[in-house]
């Protein structure tokens, strides 16, 4: 035997497991069983009459049309599926920009499946819940000193919520002055996540857009024309997804404060700013973190999460209820604070999802304020060394600040290599599968042609950005090479080419198995 | 000048010393302290973020959280009969097993081509859910039954095009307060009164409430009080006739046996998942569903993903995509899109559709059944207490109310009471709904046994 060649720096032999999985409902058995069900004690069963009270309309007259599988067919199937899922435990996460996909920690996975974590219903007496109120009223206290601000709601379930929640308390603050018909827009811009919008829109808000300048910053000329008597609140994340710090956010926060509106700060940005700069020293009166990102909880497919929304003291009494606090012995939950007609109520049933403010917390207490600290430094740090290697190739391109350093991700455009070679970053995107990487493009619209969003993280080591630089190397190669190979992709993935075309079609489109039967048999 | 940051930490590989100054050198700096250049120096937080010390190792902060959830009295070492919004149930060892599949728990937002087994096992999800709710299409989950009503009786109110729901009086405050804040300003929410003898919809009142304003009627089967919404046809068929929209809210364990509530009008059902297969996370467990059937009247209203099967362009292979996708604030139309979309309770739908196709549908109609037969004997022996009655004459399905009233004690010293025997006493409902005097909502399940029962009402009964 020969020395065993192992200097490529790309993985050209990569396949992701591919089952060709049956649909579920394809495997089943007439007569197997998945799991065998407690019954009631005979006893039990002859003292009552059982389903045979409710009226006949309310009796199901078929069983539900589920598969009959047993217990190995559905693990095996299920764990075949997990296989084909391409999460941040077998990739080298860096190309889902805005997501601020890293590392989640097993120990805090490990701890959130406690018994004493699992097993506690929401209303249980506060004297046996202490345990789970100190860390909500703990990872509270350390959400405020991160942000500045006095205290945080953990009910928002998501960035989203966390957002309509800020356009609630906006909302809330206006009812309190009589003033929520007047005050009736929001000012956003088109680099900020496209729930910056829509959620303050369900809570009936008019969306003013502003556009970047040459800088990439919000246009100051745009923004000051758009200030007026009705604007009601500037929701905006900084850096936005271009990874630009608008150097110029206290002139805009100080602008809206004049005005007499509030600013709101999207904070799903925040990994790169850690211990840096938080939001009340930039003029904002409220913020969120996204705890699933930021805070590592970790995406679970998308959710269950926590979009923690802090404000200032002058907003607190709004926030949803209720909160919790310590009287010097015990924790509690205070529902005076927020007992006004103008707060928000509720955004969530109970209080939040607490297995994700556990992890949260737990990470937090991993890392220490040094350690906060060096994940912003390195996730920017990452995130530069990536962007000074992709600008230095021909194709690659990233609009605004030429020279200046970004934040934690960078929003590329692959222009040029459209132009040249006709492959676009859809295509590229599908390449990268072949390796065993991912990227994101954008939100829409594409404001950014071509675009390609990487955020690094502080998770990846020095070699794994350079294999990913080598790997998008080596498909910008094959495009100029050999760009029908790049269009094709993926060969290695689970699946080849997608035909969505019967997505829009409500003739073709099928969300359901037995939807699908109905419209192709 | 001492070094910032935490050098060697198991989670950042580039703290490294070595590797942190090579890679500055690439950049042209010196120290971590000049990267944020951008960052205007008047908001540079100049000091250390006053924080406990990071832990020296995992053991430490695995000690340190142990000892804290150690404060914690769980359902499991206790005897608990809280329901109300989340409740016990038995959790599959398989739902726990998948649910904990790091490839799940990880991922977040790719395409069919990375993220193929989410895009299967969330299709497949919605699909078991449709056979259980026997409707044809269902969303991948949002936040909880709350966010769910509420985005029902949007989707209701756009459908109708009128900007009125009547809603049960009977619904739990904290959904009513979610609902309120989701629907305002835009749309009207009135309660419509329940029958305190029944607690099912006073019919009266919902004809009286009901008009040309009205795009929404929302009820629930069971209610909120445990009781079966026996007047759910005729409440749907007042609704239809008023020309609005019956939105149901459901409980999805009760449907192997309870019939699903298409059958009796519901345009629009919505419930929470979190009774199938999730455990009660203190809360953290709920996730809302939201099924229509296969209209585009209906489904272009839905602000939810919505994963649909397709094919690609090798023969015989299928894949999935998303459905109608510029539906969602995602898509072109942003604000203009339906509502609004974003991270909600993905994994918790997988853990859903794992549950429904190990139980199958002999083990759904069997856990209704024992829940049920649980739920009526407890009901039964606590009825037989001096001076203890069941408020409701009406079948339930899980829940049913106890009125202490005649025993002289409140509900709150009964349950502190039942707490010193380590029982969790059902939910005090005399703040949420004062005209019910001092009744309690008690939770039984399959999880309880006889003894469990019985132990609980010989409790009761010492205290009384």
């Amino acid at each position: 035997m020969k020395k065993i060649d192992r200097s490529s720096k790309v993985r050209t032999g990569f396949h992701q497991a591919k089952w060709d999985e049956p649909v579920i409902f394809e495997l089943t058995k007439p007569g197997e069983r998945g799991i065998l069900v407690t019954k009631a004690n005979p006893e039990v069963q002859k003292a009552v009459e059982g389903t045979s009270v409710l009226p006949s309309f309310l009796q199901r007259e078929t069983a539900p049309a589920l598969p009959e599988i047993s217990q190995p067919r559905v693990l095996r199937h299920y764990a075949r599926l997990a296989q084909e899922t391409l999460g941040a435990d077998v990739n080298i996460e860096i190309g889902q920009g805005t997501c601020t996909v890293k590392y989640s920690p097993k120990v805090n996975d490990q701890l959130a499946s406690l018994p004493q974590m699992r097993e506690m219903h929401p209303l249980q007496d506060e004297s046996t819940c202490q345990g789970i109120m100190q860390i909500m009223y703990d990872t509270n206290r350390y959400m405020c000193e991160i942000s500045g601000m006095d205290r945080f709601s953990f009910q928002p379930s998501g960035g989203s919520q966390g957002i309509l929640t800020m356009a609630s308390l906006v909302y809330s603050y206006f009812k309190s002055k009589g003033q929520e018909k007047e005050r009736n827009e929001i000012i956003t811009t088109i680099y900020s996540h496209p729930s910056d919008a829509a959620a303050p829109h369900v809570k009936g808000f008019k969306i003013i857009y502003i556009h970047p300048d040459e800088n990439g910053y919000p246009d100051y000329e745009a923004f000051k024309a758009a200030v007026n008597e009705h604007t009601a609140a500037f929701i905006v994340a900084n850096p936005e997804d271009t990874g630009v710090y608008n150097k110029n956010v206290l002139k805009f926060t100080k602008l809206v404060h004049e005005n007499g509106g509030l600013c709101g700060y999207d904070q799903a940005n925040a990994n790169g700013l850690l211990g840096v700069t938080r939001a009340r020293e930039a003029g904002f009166d409220m913020c969120f973190f996204n705890l699933h990102k930021t805070f590592s909880t970790p995406h679970g497919c998308g959710g269950p999460a926590c979009g923690a929304t802090g404000c200032t003291k002058e907003l607190e009494k709004f926030l949803p209820g209720p909160l919790v606090d310590f009287d010097g012995e015990k924790y509690f939950y205070n529902y005076e604070i927020t007992n006004n007609p103008s707060a928000i109520g509720k955004v969530r049933e109970f209080n939040g999802v607490a297995p994700v403010i556990l992890k949260a917390y737990a990470w937090i207490r991993s890392l220490g304020p040094d350690g906060l600290y060096q994940v912003a430094k390195t996730a920017v740090l990452n995130n530069n060394y990536l962007f000074k290697k992709l600008m230095e190739l021909h194709c690659v391109d990233a609009p605004y600040i030429p020279g200046k350093q970004r934040i934690e991700q960078c929003r590329y455009t692959l222009e040029t290599l459209f132009k040249e070679t006709g492959v676009s970053t859809a295509d590229v995107q599908r390449r990268m599968m072949d390796f065993g990487m991912h990227y994101w493009q954008s939100h829409h619209p594409y404001y950014v042609p071509e675009p390609m969003t990487l955020e690094p993280t502080e998770t990846p080591s020095k070699e794994d950005i350079d294999e990913y630089i080598e790997t998008l190397k080596y498909v910008f190669d094959e495009a100029y090479n050999n760009p029908e190979k790049v269009k094709g992709a993926p060969y290695q993935s689970v699946c080849h080419q997608l035909d969505e075309s019967n997505m829009d079609d409500p003739k073709q489109w099928a969300v359901t198995w037995r939807s699908y039967l109905k419209k192709f048999n | 000048m001492s070094v910032k940051g935490f050098k060697n930490h198991p989670y950042i590989p580039n703290s490294v010393p070595e590797v942190e100054q090579e890679m500055l050198h690439e950049l042209g700096l010196n120290s971590l302290e000049e990267l944020h250049a951008e960052v205007p120096d008047e908001i540079i937080l100049k000091r250390e973020m006053d924080l406990p010390e990071a832990f020296g190792s995992e053991y430490e902060l695995r000690r340190h959280v142990e000892g804290v959830l150690k404060k914690n009295k769980t359902c499991a070492d206790n005897l608990n009969f809280l329901g109300a919004g989340c409740w016990q149930h038995y959790v599959p060892a398989l739902c726990d097993e998948i649910n904990g599949k790091g490839e799940f728990v990880t991922a977040y937002g790719g395409e069919s081509y990375n993220d193929f087994g989410r895009f299967q096992s969330l299709f497949e999800y919605e699909s078991l859910m449709a056979e259980l709710v026997d409707m044809e299409v269902v969303n991948v989950p949002t936040m909880d039954w709350a966010q769910a009503a509420a985005t029902a009786i949007r989707m209701g109110c756009r459908v109708a095009d009128r900007a009125q729901a009547l809603v049960s009086g009977s619904i739990d405050r904290q959904k009513l307060a979610v609902i309120k804040n989701y629907c305002t300003p835009d749309l009207d929410i009135v309660e419509v009164a329940f029958d305190p003898a029944t607690g099912c919809m006073d019919l009266a009142d919902l004809k009286a409430k009901l008009s040309d304003k009205t795009g929404v009627v929302y009820f629930e089967n069971p209610t909120y009080l445990g009781v079966m919404e026996v007047q759910g046809k005729e409440i749907a068929d007042l609704t239809h006739a008023a020309g609005a929209q019956c939105v149901v809210g459901v409980d999805p364990i009760s449907l192997g046996v309870v019939a699903a509530p298409r059958s009796y009008g519901a345009d629009i059902v919505c419930g929470d998942l979190q009774p199938l297969g999730i455990h009660m996370n203190y809360g953290g467990g709920q996730s809302g569903f939201m099924a229509t059937m296969d209209d585009p009247k209906y489904v272009l209203e839905f602000p939810s993903r919505l994963f649909g099967i397709c094919c690609t362009n090798t023969p015989g292979e299928y894949a999935f995509a998303d459905v109608a996708y510029d539906r969602t604030s995602f898509g072109h139309l942003r604000e203009k899109a339906k509502e609004y979309v974003g991270t909600q309770t993905a994994l918790w739908g997988i853990t859903a559709g794992v549950y429904l196709a190990t139980m199958g549908p002999k083990g759904m109609q069997e856990v209704g059944e024992t829940i049920m037969q649980n739920a009526q004997y407890a009901a039964k022996q606590i009825a037989g207490l001096k001076n203890v009655s069941i408020k409701f004459s009406t079948p339930f399905f899980k829940e049913f109310v106890v009125d202490f009233s005649k025993t002289g004690k409140s509900v709150a010293e009964i349950n502190k009471a039942l707490l010193e025997k380590n029982i969790f006493g059902g939910k005090d409902l005399s703040k949420d709904f004062p005209v019910l005097g001092q009744c309690a909502m008690y939770c039984v399940t399959e999880v309880h046994t006889k003894e469990d029962i019985d132990r609980l009402v010989s409790a009761l009964g010492e205290i009384l």
